[in-house]
């Protein structure tokens, strides 16, 4: 097959979706690494980041930097304004019912901390149960299993089939009443399934549990709307969805986050103390203490602008066109084996090369300006299930090309030359 | 820039396409795990000692083309060496792939195709890893290696 050609075939499938106008907006990808243009395909480690997140960075340290919530001079009024826009953005981004259910975190991880500490820690005994399943990221496994330490619960985990898609059976069996958590990622990070994810809540909700969706890998691929997933819980981290590292969000329905206790004490989280006793604050800023991460927090909102300019949809249709053109390209590549062939997933290629380490594949890889990870994806259980120490992963965004596919198909024919 | 070849040079593609000394030493006097939790590679030393001899040596476990033909290359090197004459060899391989300047390489005989990896700093801890589990083995250090 010419794979030229093809691959001009396929941009012109694409001429809807402006892909060179929108790597513009991404100042990284212009840049030679080891000789060579770089191709970004590390995606689902962390996404770049457009113009306009760095310009909202920027603009934020030149002209307004301050802290929030309690200066009464106009550049803390600003940068509070600022502060606050973002989380209306995040509210109307995944449907909260309101400002009150958006939590700033440092990232996902510490939103699901934050939850089996104050939520679970209050609320669990030996007799209770938490499920997650058997594709988390390590950030959505050792929280839980910290809380079963600490209260007694136990850990339970849906299984999966050789696809990499949860035995929904199998999590019918586990579910009684003596469940009180669920615990799922909305889509794999190491294969890149998609979850069945309202099923998931309904079904949980059927025995009373509450139900957290790690969305880490979600936000940047597809839309989310917590009401209509009646989750009770959802977070996502900032820099996943073209944003900084270092922030990110907690929603949680405002009933519950009323009970649940601060996860920190300081400075923002308070109405008033005294040496004896502290009133905390209002929802969301009982579970803010100290000073936030402001720029990122900004950077997040703009981030969330930019998404919402292209289009989810528009994304998730250009990525799904990107996934079966390297999909096509690698099943004809003798010795490759897919990890991860679910039905439903996003723009991850996870796969192993016969006789080749994937770490000797990132190696070969980076020579030619290819970024991918390569590793266990801090989802070690999710390699015991297929057996194999390691995969090489690489994830797609709505910025690259198909073009960029052409190089990392050649570049993992160079890896079997070198071996051979 | 640096070639791709320089790290995947042809004896090292060939030791790990059949690392030697790839058994189970099922006496040894010392067996020692090492682990490098970033990317999993993971092996297992067994040593025999004969008074301050290393009369036996193997390996085995899983990792990339590097680590695994490094394990290799040093365990054909370690036999017959004495323990004092391990410690050198370590201190010198390991000046081998950290240190920026040429060094003579000519006492490390196969080992010095090693040297590629100084162009490639995130393999560096590959090509080590089987070398800090001997030195942990030798020096009756209990703990499994990691390389974090």
């Amino acid at each position: 097959m010419d794979k030229k050609s093809n691959a001009a075939q396929q941009q012109n499938q694409s001429l809807r979706f402006d892909v060179k106008k929108i790597r513009n907006d991404f100042p990284i990808l212009h840049q030679i690494i080891n000789g060579k243009p770089l191709v970004y395909l590390d995606n689902a480690a962390t996404s770049q980041k457009p113009k306009n997140v760095l310009d909202a960075i920027e603009k934020y340290y030149r002209e307004y930097n301050s802290n929030i919530h309690r200066g009464v001079h106009t550049l803390s009024e600003n940068a509070t304004e600022a502060y606050e826009l973002a989380r209306l953005k995040i509210k109307n981004f995944i449907n909260a019912r309101s400002n009150k259910e958006v939590i700033f975190v440092r990232g996902a991880t510490e939103a699901i901390n934050l939850v089996a500490q104050s939520f679970g820690r209050n609320s669990l005994n030996e007799n209770d149960e938490i499920i997650i399943t058997e594709l988390e990221h390590h950030a959505n496994i050792v929280p839980w299993q910290l809380l079963s330490e600490q209260t007694g619960a136990t850990l339970k985990f849906i299984p999966i089939n050789d696809n990499g898609e949860l035995i929904i059976e199998e999590y019918e069996k586990l579910l009684s009443k003596n469940t009180k958590i669920v615990a799922v990622g909305h889509i794999s990070n190491a294969l890149g399934t998609i979850n069945p994810i309202k099923t998931i809540i309904d079904m949980a909700h059927e025995y009373g549990a509450k139900v957290l969706i790690d969305g880490a890998q979600a936000t940047s691929h597809t839309s989310v709307d917590v009401q209509k997933l009646d989750c009770d819980f959802y977070a996502f981290s900032g820099h996943k969805v073209f944003a900084p590292t270092g922030v990110g969000v907690l929603y949680g329905k405002e009933a519950l986050l009323e009970e649940m206790p601060p996860y920190q004490g300081g400075g923002d989280m308070i109405k008033m103390v005294t040496m004896m006793k502290t009133q905390y604050n209002d929802l969301p800023y009982k579970f803010e203490a100290g000073t936030p991460n402001i720029s990122g927090t900004i950077g997040l909102g703009a981030a969330i602008d930019y998404v919402n300019e292209i289009g989810l949809e528009n994304i998730s249709q250009y990525e799904n066109e990107l996934l079966s053109y390297a999909n096509q390209l690698a099943s004809e590549i003798t010795g490759l084996k897919f990890i991860g062939t679910a039905k439903q997933k996003t723009s991850i290629l996870s796969f192993t090369l016969k006789g080749i380490h994937p770490h000797d594949i990132g190696t070969i890889l980076n020579n030619e300006g290819i970024a991918i990870r390569t590793g266990h994806h801090c989802a070690m259980p999710v390699m015991e299930r297929f057996k194999i120490p390691a995969t090489s992963r690489a994830s797609f965004a709505f910025y690259n090309t198909h073009e960029e596919i052409d190089v990392l198909i050649k570049a993992i024919d160079k890896c079997k030359k070198v071996f051979n | 820039m640096f070639d791709i070849k320089d790290l995947y040079q042809e004896v090292i593609v060939d030791h790990n396409r059949s690392p030697r000394n790839f058994r189970v030493i099922t006496d040894a006097d010392k067996t020692m795990e090492g682990f490098n939790p970033l990317c999993g590679d993971k092996l297992k030393l067994y040593i025999k000692i004969d008074g301050q001899n290393i009369s036996d040596i193997a390996f085995d476990g899983t990792g990339c083309a590097i680590s695994v033909a490094s394990a290799s290359l040093m365990t054909d090197a370690m036999k017959g060496k004495s323990i004092d004459e391990a410690e050198t060899l370590f201190n010198n391989f390991h000046s081998l792939i950290t240190t920026e300047n040429e060094i003579d390489s000519d006492h490390l005989g196969k080992l010095a195709v090693l040297a590629g990896v100084k162009g490639f700093p995130a393999r560096v801890k590959c090509a080590s890893l089987c070398w800090h589990t001997l030195r942990s083995a030798l020096i009756d250090d209990d703990k499994p290696v990691t390389t974090e």
